[in-house]
C-alpha cells in the first residue's frame, strides 16, 4: 500500500504499483486538471508537484513517491490566485487550454526555484512542455508579469 | 454526478427552447441572405429562445452552438450577442449546445466561418431579445416602447428615468413576442463597445487556470469503465485472430471486445480492432499490451512514404487533369527568354491535439448520451445513431471543451468505439481514451504533396508563361472509392485562385491514390499550395535578380477585385462566388505591412535573413515575414516574427492576435520538424519524440502581429483560426535562403541546413 497527501490530503492507493500516479489522479481521485498528453513525459502536461518539485505524473509510479506530498493544479492556491494563475489569466495566455495546468505547475515550480528567471531561464524550465496551439510568447510574457509580483 | 455543462439554474427567464423560427418555412422565406450558413446543411437559426437566458439575478447565459477548440468563439460568440443585448459582459456567461442542427441550425466547426456565419445571426438574436426587455418594460410601465431603451443591462424610461434590471424584466420579457427579423434594430457599428474592441477577458480563463474546464477525455460519470482500442498498424487491415488470456490476467480488465473493420471509404468509422475495457485506464493499456493479435494487414501494406515520393514526383512530371488554363502556357513557355522549375515535397502531418481523440458514452434506458470533444457534434450523433443502431432522437451528444481540433475531431470515429464498447457492456458507460501513439498511428493525415512549377521569363525576368501541377491524395479518398484527383475545394484552397498577373497559366492535378486516411489539417491544402507558390516567386526573384517582396508585388499586380469564378475556382466556400471576391490591393497591404513591421531591406549580418510570403485563404489576407538566424552548424532560430491579418471586420482582436501567433508556432513546427512517414504501411513516428513539434525554445522570439483595420461590419468576417499558418512556411524557407544560400524544396527543414 502507497500513502501520498494529495493537495493536503491524505490519500491510500492498494493498486498495482507501476500506476502512473497520473491515472491515479484522474481515474480514481477525479482530480482530472491533471492532464494526458504523451504518457511518456514529452510533453509536460501532466505536470505536478511531487514535494515541492514539478515532475511529470505520467512517468511517475505511484509506489515509487510512497510518503510524498503531491500537489495538482487544483491545490496550487486555494482560490485560483496563484501569481501565476493570475498572469495567465491576465494575458490572456491559453488557447484552447488544456496544456496550461501543465505549464502553470512548471511555472509555478520555475518561480519558487528562480524568482526573477531569464529567457534562459525560461526555455530550459519550460521546453518540456508541449503547447500545440503555439502560446509561447505569451506563456513567457506570464512568467516574467508574475515574477514582477503580477504588475505588467 | 456527471459533467454538469450547464452551470447554474436558470430561473425562468428567456426560457432555451420553444418554437424555432424559420422551421416549416420555405427556405428562400427561412433563410436571410448575408454571410450565412445557408449554403451549410441546416443553415443558421437565430431565434433569441435558443440561445439567450436571463435568470431573475440578472445573469446572461449564451448558449453557444460552435465548439471551443482554443479559437476563442466561446468569448466571440457571447460578445456579438452581448452587444446587441446591451448586456454588461461582467454579468455573460456561456454554456455550450448539445450537438443538435435541427435545432441550432449548422454546428461544423470547421473552415474558419464561425464568425462570417453566424456573425448576423447572433446579431440578430441579441437585439431580438433586447427588443422584448424592451418591450416588457414599457408594458409595465403603461408607456410606448419608442420612450424606452436598452443600456448596460437595464432598460431606461427616457422621460421618467426609471429603470429595469434585466433579471427584474426576465420572466415578462419571455412571454414578449419574438420580434419579426426584418423589424429587428440592429445598432450602428459606430456604437460598438464590444466588437472590435480590446479588453475582454475569455469567459472560460478562471476554469482553464484552475484545472475545471472539462474536456472530452475529463468526462466522469458513476460506474464508469475505461477502454482504449488495439487498431490494426495498417489502414483497412482486419484482425485475423486473437488471444486475450493474458489480458483477462491483468487486474482491472473487465472485458475484451472485437471492433469490425469498416467498409473502405471508411469515413468516419472507426479502424476496428480489439478494445480492452477496464477498471481504469493504466489496466486497459496494460491489457492491450498482453493482447495477441494476427493481422491481415491488406493491401496499403505497400505504402512507404520514400517510393511514394517517387510516384508523386513521376506523375508530376507528366501532364495531368487540367484545372485551370488561361492563354497558351506552352507556345509562351516555347518563346520565354528563361525557363525555371522546381519541385516541392510537403509530407503528412498530424493533428496532434494535445488532447487526443477522447470520448464517454453510456447507453440506458433506451437513450445514448455521449460527452465529446467533437469539432462536428451532428455528425457524430448521427453516426452514432447509425453505428449503434439506435433512432437519432435517442441520441444526445455533449460537447465538452476540445484540447485542440485542428481538423482531427471533425472525425467522431472515436465517439464510435466508445459507443461500441458501451454497448457491448450493456451500456455501462465507457470512456474511450485514445494514447499518442494511437493518434500518430491512427490518424486522418494531412495530405503529401509534390507541387512541381515550371515558369518561362521574358528578357526582364517576368514571368511569360506559368504551369502547376500539384500532386496529392485527396480528403475524397475517406467519402468515396479511390478518387484520385483533388476535390474543389482542395483545389480552391491557394492552387487555381491564385491571383497573380501572367498572361498564360495552367494548372493540372494527376492522379494520385490514398493508402492512408486523409483528413482536414488547419488550413489544409493551403499548406502545400502555399508553401510551393510562395517559395517559387521567390526563386523566380531571384533568377531575375529582383527583391522577392517586389518582384511578388509585381505579380500580384495593381489593387483590383477578382471573382474567383474567373480563376477556375468552382467551390468558393460552398458559397455565391460572388460573395468572395479576391481583393488583391489586400493582398497586397498585408505583405507591405509585414515587411515594415521586420524592417525589409534592411542590411543582415552574416547568417542571418529576411523571407516573406502572402496568401489568401478563409476569406482572409495574411502575409508573414520572418528573419532567421542561423547558428554556427546552421542551426535555425527566429529572433522575429512580423504576422500581418486583414480578416475584414473584426469581432475580437485580442483572439485573432493569438490565432495569429499559434499559426506562426504551428508553422515553424511544420517547416522545421513535423513529418509523418510510412514503412510497410505503418507509421514510422510514435510519439512527441520523433514527431517533433516546436516547443518554447525553438519558437520565434518575437511574434509581432498586425491586424489591419476594417470597420465596415457589412463586409465578410474573415477566417482567423487557420488562414494564418500557410505563408509562414515559406516565408521561413526564403528566410533560410537569404541567410544561408540554401534554397528549401522539402519540408521539413529538419538538418538540410545543418553542418
Amino acid at each position: 500500500m502507497t500513502t501520498l497527501t494529495i493537495n493536503g490530503t491524505e490519500r491510500r492507493f492498494e493498486g498495482d504499483p507501476e500506476m502512473p500516479l497520473l491515472w491515479f489522479l484522474r481515474d480514481e481521485l477525479g482530480l482530472t486538471g491533471t492532464k494526458f498528453g504523451c504518457g511518456q513525459a514529452l510533453c509536460g502536461a501532466c505536470t505536478v508537484h511531487v514535494d515541492g518539485n514539478a515532475v511529470r505524473a505520467c512517468q511517475t509510479p505511484v509506489s515509487a513517491i510512497d510518503g510524498a506530498k503531491v500537489t495538482t493544479i487544483e491545490g496550487l492556491s486555494p482560490d485560483g490566485d496563484h501569481p501565476v494563475q493570475v498572469a495567465w489569466r491576465t494575458l490572456n495566455v491559453a488557447q484552447c487550454g488544456y496544456c496550461q495546468t501543465g505549464q502553470i505547475m512548471q511555472a509555478a515550480a520555475l518561480l519558487k526555484d528562480i524568482p526573477d528567471p531569464s529567457d534562459d531561464d525560461i526555455d530550459t524550465a519550460m521546453s518540456g512542455n508541449l503547447c500545440r496551439c503555439g502560446t509561447y510568447p505569451r506563456i513567457r510574457a506570464a512568467i516574467k508579469q508574475a515574477a514582477k509580483g503580477g504588475r505588467p | 454526478m456527471i459533467v454538469n455543462l450547464s452551470r447554474r439554474g436558470l430561473l425562468g427567464g428567456l426560457a432555451a427552447g420553444g418554437l424555432v423560427l424559420g422551421i416549416g418555412l420555405p427556405r428562400s422565406e427561412a433563410q436571410q441572405a448575408g454571410f450565412g450558413a445557408d449554403g451549410m446543411p441546416n443553415g443558421w437559426r437565430d431565434d433569441p429562445r435558443l440561445f439567450i437566458a436571463i435568470a431573475e439575478d440578472g445573469i446572461v447565459t449564451v448558449t453557444c452552438h460552435r465548439q471551443e477548440m482554443g479559437q476563442g468563439v466561446r468569448t466571440s460568440i457571447p460578445m456579438v450577442i452581448a452587444e446587441e443585448l446591451e448586456a454588461d459582459w461582467s454579468k455573460v456567461r456561456v454554456t455550450q449546445a448539445d450537438g443538435d442542427e435541427g435545432r441550432f441550425g449548422n454546428q461544423d466547426t470547421d473552415g474558419s466561418r464561425s464568425l462570417r456565419h453566424f456573425f448576423m445571426p447572433m446579431r440578430r438574436a441579441g437585439a431580438a431579445a433586447r427588443t422584448m426587455l424592451e418591450a416588457a418594460a414599457a408594458k409595465q410601465w403603461g408607456v410606448p416602447v419608442a420612450e424606452v431603451r436598452a443600456a448596460n443591462h437595464q432598460v431606461v424610461h427616457e422621460g421618467s428615468g426609471r429603470t429595469l434590471g434585466y433579471g427584474a424584466l426576465a420572466k415578462a420579457a419571455a412571454d414578449m413576442p419574438v420580434p419579426d427579423r426584418a423589424t429587428v434594430r440592429l445598432k450602428d457599428p459606430a456604437n460598438f463597445r464590444l466588437i472590435g474592441k480590446e479588453g475582454t477577458e475569455l469567459l472560460d480563463n478562471r476554469d482553464i487556470t484552475t484545472g475545471k474546464a472539462i474536456y472530452g477525455i475529463d468526462a466522469r460519470t458513476e460506474g464508469m469503465l475505461y477502454a482504449v482500442v488495439a487498431r490494426p498498424p495498417v489502414f483497412g487491415g482486419k484482425v485475423t485472430s486473437f488471444d486475450a488470456a493474458e489480458t483477462m490476467k491483468v487486474p482491472g480488465v473487465v472485458k475484451v471486445v472485437a471492433i469490425d473493420a469498416p467498409a473502405i471509404p471508411s469515413e468516419f468509422q472507426p479502424l476496428g480492432g480489439i478494445a480492452v475495457i477496464a477498471r481504469n485506464t493504466w489496466a486497459a493499456m496494460q491489457g492491450r499490451d498482453k493482447l495477441k493479435i494476427a493481422w491481415n494487414d491488406g493491401p496499403h501494406a505497400v505504402y512507404s512514404s520514400d517510393t511514394y515520393r517517387a510516384q508523386l514526383q513521376e506523375a508530376a512530371r507528366k501532364p495531368g487533369k487540367v484545372v485551370r488554363n488561361a492563354g497558351d502556357v506552352d507556345r509562351a513557355m516555347a518563346g520565354a527568354a528563361k525557363r525555371v522549375e522546381a519541385e516541392y515535397y510537403i509530407p503528412h502531418l498530424a493533428q496532434t491535439p494535445l488532447e487526443p481523440p477522447a470520448a464517454l458514452v453510456r447507453i440506458a434506458d433506451g437513450r445514448c448520451e455521449a460527452w465529446a470533444c467533437t469539432q462536428a457534434p451532428q455528425a457524430t450523433r448521427t453516426r452514432l445513431a447509425q453505428r449503434l443502431n439506435m433512432p437519432e432522437d435517442k441520441v444526445t451528444v455533449h460537447v465538452t471543451l476540445l484540447g485542440g481540433g485542428f481538423g482531427r475531431k471533425s472525425k467522431p470515429d472515436f465517439v464510435l468505439e466508445a459507443g461500441l464498447c458501451s454497448q457491448a457492456m450493456d451500456g455501462a458507460p465507457v470512456k474511450m481514451t485514445w494514447t499518442r501513439e494511437d493518434d500518430l498511428h491512427h490518424g486522418y493525415y494531412h495530405t503529401v504533396s509534390v507541387e512541381r512549377i515550371e515558369a518561362g521569363l521574358d528578357a526582364a525576368g517576368k514571368p511569360v508563361a506559368w504551369l502547376h501541377r500539384s500532386v496529392a491524395p485527396t480528403i475524397g479518398s475517406i467519402f468515396a472509392p479511390d478518387p484520385k484527383h483533388e476535390l474543389p475545394l482542395e483545389l480552391g484552397m491557394g492552387l487555381v485562385n491564385t491571383p497573380f498577373l501572367i498572361p498564360n497559366i495552367r494548372m493540372e492535378n494527376p492522379e494520385a491514390q490514398a493508402h492512408a486516411r486523409i483528413g482536414w489539417f488547419r488550413s489544409v491544402s493551403n499548406i502545400p499550395h502555399a508553401f510551393a507558390i510562395q517559395s517559387f516567386v521567390a526563386e523566380l526573384a531571384h533568377a531575375a535578380g529582383k527583391d522577392p517582396k517586389d518582384y511578388l508585388l509585381e505579380l500580384i499586380g495593381a489593387p483590383r477585385v477578382v471573382d474567383p469564378t474567373t480563376l477556375g475556382d468552382v467551390w468558393n466556400h460552398g458559397e455565391d462566388p460572388k460573395r468572395y471576391p479576391i481583393d488583391t490591393g489586400r493582398l497586397r497591404r498585408v505583405i507591405e505591412t509585414a515587411a515594415t513591421g521586420i524592417g525589409w531591406g534592411r542590411v543582415m549580418p552574416q547568417g542571418s535573413g529576411l523571407g516573406i510570403a502572402g496568401h489568401y485563404s478563409f476569406v482572409s489576407y495574411v502575409a508573414a515575414a520572418v528573419e532567421v538566424k542561423m547558428g554556427s552548424r546552421g542551426e535555425i532560430s527566429f529572433p522575429r516574427v512580423d504576422i500581418a491579418i486583414d480578416c475584414g471586420p473584426q469581432v475580437n482582436p485580442e483572439r485573432i492576435r493569438s490565432q495569429m501567433e499559434g499559426a506562426v508556432v504551428m508553422g515553424t513546427g511544420l517547416a522545421l520538424s513535423a513529418e509523418v512517414s510510412f514503412k510497410d504501411g505503418r507509421v514510422q513516428q510514435n510519439n512527441f519524440d520523433a514527431y517533433e513539434l516546436t516547443r518554447i525554445d525553438s519558437a520565434p522570439r518575437e511574434i509581432h502581429v498586425h491586424l489591419l483595420p476594417s470597420r465596415d461590419y457589412n463586409q465578410p468576417l474573415g477566417g482567423v483560426g487557420e488562414p494564418g499558418v500557410p505563408p509562414v512556411a515559406p516565408a521561413i524557407a526564403n528566410a533560410v535562403f537569404a541567410a544561408s544560400g540554401k534554397r528549401i524544396r522539402q519540408l521539413p527543414i529538419r538538418d538540410q541546413v545543418t553542418t
